[in-house]
């Protein structure tokens, strides 16, 4: 017995990129029909009022235009409210597309043009004209502070803020006290591939839709209920996707729009937003938020505030955990939290990567530096003096927790021994060297998901969960998963997903997938072991007769008697000689509830950060991140480290580059372009370790998994901004830190 | 974008006569911003003539020694090529401050020139600008003006050239060669763009029936005390908030003469001779840098994003003029 088929742990290549490189992946707008036509959205130009009137004549009378979609001629859909919801869905009245003559928001699609080619469809969009009746918008949070509201109803994964002990009183007695506030503008989500469906339309009437989406589920369910489509008649495929962050969980307009077209010209429709059209949708909200922390002189947390206020629609209340995670963190007994909304003039809020945490933990981590500065103690130190081995907010124990192996971890590599505190103390020339350190956290979730596999005579494995690969690896870990589990070559597995006919898995996001889809596809492989057992123990002779299962070792292709590895037979022989054609099963796997329950459940991270800051210019270079995650078991340390560098680049992003910005003119995100929206480029992302710390948890799944999609942004703006401090003494509150900033 | 049709200049002369009389043709070269323009609905060109074909791709000295630059010889090109990196190294810094490397293998030096500005507002046609719709209004004046001009501004445009290279050509008093149907003429780099005033909807003194054909560069070369410093957002592939080019040459401890180009801050690259002539013969120091960024700044005026502006500026003056003394041959 080799076991050379053991693969989970290891930095296991792509099982798709091959086709990535070669573009063989074909993602939602690469598909293509006879007779396939092509929508262009028309994007509102105001922020708030009615349209007056549009004059789409000049747009139809040009030949291979088919049609211009507004809300005059679009009728006899879904009445209900319900029917518009999704599975990300806030609370709230859900937009409908071309349904109503009012602009509620800016860049709301107001009208799609639908011809024979996409060039032509983009100049006759060009011709629409609409005329508006504006109505004073409102688009400011800051100058609408007074108009918060605690948020109404509920959304899957939002906790209530909780108080607990008596904060005011504590942070009376405290002897060292900070409060502070922070503020955060909008950031969209901005994914390579933009927003693209593609609908191919049969005879019959059903439809076959390729959508960017994070959940075909959800896709699926949405068109069904809009359309008054049933399931037979809606295919919703999804295999690859360029990116989505959250920006894929909700269904976007396209969609809506290009299953609209395909049902009412009976023709395949693609429709595709422009770059400009990706600031038209969801995004992560302007938030403010204000912190304070009292402490005794020794550093331990008396008393914690937190206290967020995000905009939302006028439709929906977006709402994430942003404050909550300041009661979670650090072992404080008198806690204080609020969150509050205020509507605006925009479109709702969405899910961006880490939601609420990449906020609220920046609030709570800039504000802990804030304070040890205060009592002249070390960062790391004040972390170290408040760490909590339970979620007070819960009062439950975390199922597992090596934190404190993080910061021993990073600091060691980063070298944070040496710092000396006083802020401007590493100088050279005109650069100030700055180090800060941050702690990052997460939840460790697990969604309902299923998956099927088969195993052939030829000794192949298919592996399928409806869930979505948006870029993070899940081909790959589910096929490492499925391969071990049943002991087979990897190249003998081939695992499916983004395809609404496989078995259930909830919406791609929030890091779960790995532990959830990953724990239905391990199911599902030991499923298929019990039944080639039960199969080989049919064979004449057959020496596995009187075994059970635990007795018995897959690998290298071949079920070993464990106690006696000279003894085996490969599986695809056990197959033959019984006569079978192949094996399927489905699995439902079941969390332990009532062990889990007893637990709070979450990732944490432990981030260093070393900036450059220009003394005269004010601009800010981030030469060196060090970051140690304590995630679970990593299945694949390869894309996981991808997954926690991406984290990292988008958290120096947040911190320095990237904002929507808002011009209350117009209510409108005036730089909507990859030129003015500034993300990092090659050249601003220099030194970056991972490092994952080692955390073995056997409460969260059988596989030990947490997930590592969000942790590594959480945190990242927080050090770089408290490396800022330690650089310049000064403080910056809100994000980005342009270098105007600095000045 | 509206439909177009296209042909192919077989000679300058053939190009300045298609486009002669036809209001709605253009040029295109590298197509690196027209492209973008037209997709963004902001431009509407009814025909282009590609002039990619035409002989203007060489850099070659004159007889007189001055170093001509094709009109369509890449940026990426010019940056790279050894007499430029040799004699006029402002020029190399310059143009590989901007853009990245793709656009700057496609772009050429004429297209740097003609380059529109990277004002939210002309690229939103939701919006009343009047460089885009003129009489409409500017937008960015009361509005998120981060990025706009605080020199020459008028109260119809505030928006700012985005070119590194011109910046750089203005410092070495570079010479634009045009042909038009009346013939060929010279325009010296300080007459090319304009400043907004009444008609922010024309950036240059080009006439419509005139094609660039290159860019001349003095003999006088500035290749020990010089400097391109560009200030910005990101490291890379972001335009100048500000950007300094600044040539100098000493005698005896002094400063025999300086010249000190300024980008982003205005609608063409902007230079104060009065400035410069004021430290002739004056030391090369801080201080001295430092008076003369705020007589060039004088005048300078803010509309609130962009209230940071003038102190950048003013900093970027003092380190690139420092910058430039210090360099190490």
């Amino acid at each position: 017995m080799n076991n050379e088929t053991s693969y989970i742990g290891q930095p296991v290549n792509r099982v798709d990129g091959y086709a990535k490189v070669t573009g063989d992946a074909k993602y939602a707008a690469d598909y293509n029909a006879g007779g396939l036509c092509y929508g262009v959205v028309v994007s509102a130009g105001i922020a708030r009022g009615r349209i007056v009137r549009i004059d789409a004549s000049a747009a139809l009378q040009l030949e291979g235009v088919f049609q211009v979609f507004t809300h005059e001629n679009v009728s006899g859909l879904a009445w209900f409210n319900m029917s518009y919801k999704d599975m990300d869905a806030p609370p709230g009245k859900h937009f409908r597309y071309l349904q109503t003559d009012m602009v509620t928001y800016s860049q709301q699609p107001v009208a799609l043009v639908v011809a024979e080619t996409f060039e032509l469809a983009r100049y006759a969009a060009t011709l629409v004209n609409i005329t508006y009746a504006a109505d004073a918008h409102t688009t400011s949070l800051t100058g609408n502070l007074d108009k918060a509201r605690p948020p109404k109803g509920k959304k899957t994964g939002f906790k209530k803020p909780a108080n607990r002990g008596h904060f005011e009183k504590a942070f009376k007695a405290a002897q060292v006290t900070t409060d502070v506030t922070y503020y955060q503008g909008a950031e969209h989500h901005n994914p390579m591939e933009m927003h693209a469906t593609t609908v191919l339309y049969y005879k019959n009437g059903s439809i076959t839709v390729y959508d960017k989406t994070q959940g075909v589920l959800n896709t699926q369910s949405y068109v069904k209920s809009v359309f008054g489509l049933s399931g037979k008649k809606v295919k919703v495929l999804s295999p690859f996707v360029g990116g989505a962050f959250g920006s894929a969980l909700r269904p976007q307009y396209q969609l809506f729009m290009a299953v609209l077209a395909a049902l009412e010209l009976k023709r395949s429709v693609k429709v595709m937003l422009t770059r400009q059209q990706m600031f038209s949708f969801g995004f992560r909200p302007i938030t403010q938020q204000s912190l304070s922390l009292g402490a005794l002189e020794d550093g331990s947390l008396q008393a914690i505030s937190h206290k967020a206020i995000s905009g939302t629609s006028q439709f929906e209340d977006y709402v994430e955990n942003i404050v909550n995670w300041s009661g979670m963190l650090y072992h404080c007994k008198n806690v204080q939290q609020d969150y509050k909304l205020v509507s605006l003039d925009t479109y709702t809020p969405l899910d961006m990567r880490a939601p609420g945490a990449v906020t609220g933990v920046f609030g709570l981590e800039c504000a802990m530096d804030e304070l040890a500065y205060k009592l002249h103690m070390d960062p790391l130190e004040l972390r170290r003096i408040n760490y909590s081995v339970e979620d007070g907010s819960m009062k439950k124990p975390y199922s597992s927790k090596a934190l404190m192996d993080c910061y021993e971890q990073a600091a060691a590599r980063f070298g944070w021994s040496k710092r000396n505190p006083r802020p401007g103390s590493m100088k050279n020339g005109h650069l100030l060297t700055g180090w800060g350190m941050a702690t990052g956290m997460w939840d460790a979730m697990t969604v309902p998901a299923r998956a099927k596999a088969t195993f052939t005579a030829d000794g192949k494995l298919t592996v399928g969960s409806a869930t979505a690969d948006i870029g993070t690896g899940t081909y790959t870990i589910m096929t490492q998963i499925a391969a071990e589990t049943l002991g087979l070559p990897i190249d003998h597995v081939t695992f499916q997903l983004g395809d609404a006919s496989l078995p259930f898995a909830y919406l791609e996001g929030g890091s779960a997938t790995a532990a959830s889809v990953g724990t239905a596809v391990q199911q599902a492989c030991l499923q298929i072991r019990e039944r080639l057992l039960s199969l080989a123990k049919d064979i004449p002779d057959s020496p596995f007769r009187e075994l059970s299962i635990e007795q018995i070792t897959f690998a290298d292709g071949k079920m070993y008697m464990s106690e006696t590895p000279a003894n085996f037979i490969h599986l695809k022989d056990i197959l033959t000689l019984t006569a079978t054609d192949a094996v399927n099963v489905t699995s439902t796997p079941l969390p332990n509830i009532f062990k889990q329950m007893k637990y709070a459940k979450n990732t944490h991270s432990a981030v260093f950060v070393e900036v450059q800051v220009d003394e005269e210019l004010g601009s800010v270079k981030v030469s060196r991140v060090v970051s140690a995650v304590a995630a679970g078991r990593i299945l694949n340390p390869k894309t996981a480290r991808s997954q926690i560098v991406g984290g990292i680049v988008w958290g120096i992003s947040g911190a320095l580059y990237e904002e929507s910005v808002m011009d209350h003119q117009f209510g409108r995100f005036i730089n909507h372009n990859y030129a003015e929206y500034h993300i990092p480029v090659n050249l601003d992302i220099n030194d970056i370790e991972v490092i994952f710390v080692e955390e073995n948890d056997d409460v969260v799944n059988p596989l030990g998994v947490k997930g590592v999609g969000e942790i590594g942004q959480v945190g990242v703006a927080a050090a770089v901004a408290n490396a800022i401090y330690h650089a310049t003494g000064k403080r910056i509150r809100d994000l980005p830190i342009t270098l105007d900033k600095l000045l | 974008m509206n439909n177009f049709t296209y042909s192919q200049a077989t000679g300058i002369d053939n190009a300045v006569n298609e486009i002669t009389g036809h209001e709605k043709s253009m040029f295109i070269a590298g197509g690196t911003n027209l492209i973008d323009l037209m997709k963004e609905n902001v431009l509407h060109p009814d025909h282009l003539i590609d002039i990619n074909g035409l002989h203007l791709t060489s850099i070659e000295f004159l007889d007189d020694g001055r170093l001509f630059l094709g009109a369509l010889v890449t940026n990426a090109d010019t940056a790279w090529h050894p007499e430029v990196e040799k004699k006029y190294p402002l020029l190399a810094e310059a143009i590989l401050a901007g853009a990245s490397p793709q656009l700057r293998n496609m772009a050429t030096n004429g297209g740097n020139l003609m380059q529109r500005t990277r004002c939210y507002y002309f690229y939103d046609t939701s919006t009343p600008c009047n460089k885009r719709t003129p009489g409409s209004g500017c937008s960015a004046i009361n509005g998120y003006n981060r990025i706009h001009a605080i020199l020459g501004t008028s109260q119809h445009c505030i928006a700012v050239h985005p070119s590194d290279m011109c910046v750089a050509l203005r410092a070495i008093n570079a010479v634009v060669q045009v042909k038009g149907k009346a013939g060929e003429r010279l325009i010296p780099i300080e007459h090319f763009h304009r400043l907004p005033a009444y008609t922010p909807q024309i950036d240059n003194n080009l006439a419509h029936d005139e094609l660039i054909t290159g860019i001349i560069l003095p003999r006088e070369h500035f290749n020990t005390h010089y400097k391109y410093l560009k200030v910005r957002d990101r490291a890379s592939y972001a335009f100048a908030l500000v950007s300094v080019a600044v040539v100098l040459r000493l005698k005896e401890g002094v400063i025999d003469e300086i010249r000190i180009a300024l980008g982003g801050v205005a609608h063409k690259p902007w230079r104060d001779e009065g400035v410069e002539n004021w430290l002739k013969d004056k030391p090369a120091t801080d201080e001295n840098f430092a008076e003369a960024a705020d007589m060039i700044l004088q005048e300078a005026k803010t509309f609130g994003a962009n209230d940071f502006k003038p102190a950048l500026a003013k900093r970027a003056i003092v380190r690139a003029c420092r910058e430039a003394l210090n360099r190490e041959i």
